[in-house]
């Protein structure tokens, strides 16, 4: 009778967390397409969207309602099931990251602790690396039901480019989980509170970190599956509509997430940078405090995501290849090295 | 029947429904994405039992990776869009045979030996099984993870050494 004596107040206030967490994922992936336009504005010197509303800030209402209206297409002689799947699965995998992400600290609201995290689950990370492994379906689907040559050809390149750059990637965290001898992501932020954060012990990992982070995205110098050039327009060619949108909006919430990883991994999670929080003693509005540091350091994140975007060319494809496997990979290994050393070393 | 039986059922009935699926299509991409559903129906197995560290290691190199290079063969080698042929009926008779004989075999041996409880709650702590496969000890696993590392670094010689041959000609 494993579900009937479940706690109820418990499922509810998940349910809650749940619908606050995706909730707040949208709106920022949402405003991240007004950001992105508006930064690569402002370096390319122009104005930006400022027609719909104050500064342009009803533009991402717009071009949703535009996307709901449009026609919705599907060819002929796609697999229709997987055509569909394709997009959902991207969606899914670019929100599932968030449930294990500690979004806050313990706040205490109506006689209860509420920690602002989905699910504390032991192996946090390797949670969110399993997920972002599986993030590579949604555009290899997509890419294949669309039975198109350029799409599938962008699929197998994103496809490549994402599995070649997840190798870099867990080595870089592995030197990480030397440093802090947990997989628990509630232990990496408790740890970065009460002491120093991670970049300061693992700068050279949070570089292959992040440089892994742009691909996974598949943001430029990295959008090889997007270059417009050379294959018209990249693995959702034939999608219309909100299928369209969804790929579109995965994308964004792939860099808000990855943003706020990175946060929680390397720049103390929703640690209130210069303040000891434990001075403040029981206060809920301290989660909430905490909760908006860790939403401006992912955001800070999603900016230098947009400004490399607006500074520098993509890279050709064996140029891609190259820095994965012949010079991430080597460095991640190296910088494995000389942890563990250390980390021996002081023990 | 409580609700965790019902569970485990439904979880069980999806991956076992997955992998007659990926089974029986004709449509070879569609059977390896009815493969990728049935192990992921397996890493929802593990969650439920509790047993973390195994489902996240399931989906990482089950679902992330494996997969993914069926995947990547079926698009470099297959035309993956065809129906494949129907296969003789010879061959049809012989693999219900085989999954009849399978299947006597399993059931016969639950029947007789059963799922016995071992009495002590199951420890699956990561740290456990980190220590316990870097253990030279007793019940140590150093020696097997060495033999398969072994056996997997000359497995990657083998493909480089395979993938290289004709380099040299060419230039």
């Amino acid at each position: 009778m494993h579900l009937l004596a479940i706690d109820w107040f418990l499922l509810i206030e998940k349910a809650i967390l749940i619908l606050l967490i995706v909730t707040v994922c949208l709106v920022t992936a949402m405003y991240a397409t007004w950001g992105e336009r508006k930064v690569a504005a402002i370096i390319q010197d122009r104005r930006g969207p400022n027609r719909a509303g104050p500064f342009g800030l009803f533009q991402p209402l717009a071009d949703g309602l535009k996307l709901f209206m449009k026609e919705e297409i599907i060819p002929n002689a796609s697999v229709k099931f997987l055509f569909v799947l394709g997009p959902g699965i991207a969606m899914v995998t670019a929100l599932m990251t968030s449930a294990v992400i500690p979004w806050g600290g313990t706040i205490h609201i109506f006689g209860r602790d509420i920690a602002l995290q989905i699910a504390d689950i032991n192996v946090g990370i390797l949670f969110v690396f399993a997920i972002v492994s599986m993030g590579v379906y949604g555009i290899m689907i997509g890419g294949w039901a669309s039975n198109n040559k350029f799409s599938l050809l962008a699929a197998i390149r994103g496809a490549s480019q994402m599995i070649s750059y997840e190798l870099p990637m867990g080595l870089a965290l592995i030197s990480l989980l030397m440093v802090t001898g947990s997989v628990r992501l509630g232990v990496f932020v408790d740890q970065q509170v009460n002491g120093v954060w991670n970049v300061v012990y693992q700068p050279l990992g949070f570089f292959i970190f992040f440089i892994c982070a742009l691909a996974e995205c598949n943001r430029t110098p990295f959008d090889l599956p997007e270059a417009e050039n050379e294959l018209n327009f990249g693995y959702h060619q034939e999608y219309s509509s909100m299928k369209l949108g969804f790929y579109l909006f995965a994308e964004y919430i792939n860099m808000f997430i990855s943003g706020v990883v990175m946060s929680t991994l390397y720049f103390g999670g929703y640690d209130i940078p210069f303040v000891n929080e434990a001075a403040f003693g029981d206060v809920w509005w301290i989660g909430a405090l905490e909760f908006l540091a860790l939403m401006a350091k992912g955001l800070i994140f999603v900016f230098i995501f947009m400004w490399i975007r607006w500074t520098i060319p993509r890279f050709r494809y064996d140029q891609l290849m190259d820095l994965g496997w012949k010079k991430l990979v080597p460095l991640a290994l190296l910088n494995m090295l000389i942890t563990a050393v250390v980390v021996l070393w002081r023990n | 029947m409580s609700a965790s039986q019902i569970i485990f059922y439904l979880i069980s009935a999806f991956i076992l429904g997955c992998g007659i699926l990926a089974m029986t299509t004709r449509k070879i991409f569609r059977s390896a994405i009815w493969l990728l559903f049935s192990l992921v129906g397996v890493a929802a197995l593990y969650f439920w039992m509790q047993v973390e560290f195994i489902a996240a290691v399931q989906i990482v190199v089950y679902v992330g990776g494996i997969v993914v290079l069926i995947i990547f063969s079926i698009f470099l080698t297959q035309q993956s869009g065809k129906e494949m042929p129907k296969p003789p009926l010879g061959r049809n008779i012989a693999a219900v045979l085989a999954v009849l004989f399978g299947f006597a075999l399993t059931f016969l041996l639950i029947n007789k030996y059963g799922f016995t409880d071992q009495g002590k709650a199951f420890d699956w702590s990561v740290n456990k099984i980190g220590t316990q496969m870097l253990n030279t000890g007793e019940q140590g696993f150093a020696l097997p993870f060495e033999v398969v590392s072994i056996l997997l670094l000359a497995a990657m010689v083998g493909c480089i050494v395979i993938a290289m041959r004709s380099k040299p000609e060419e230039k």
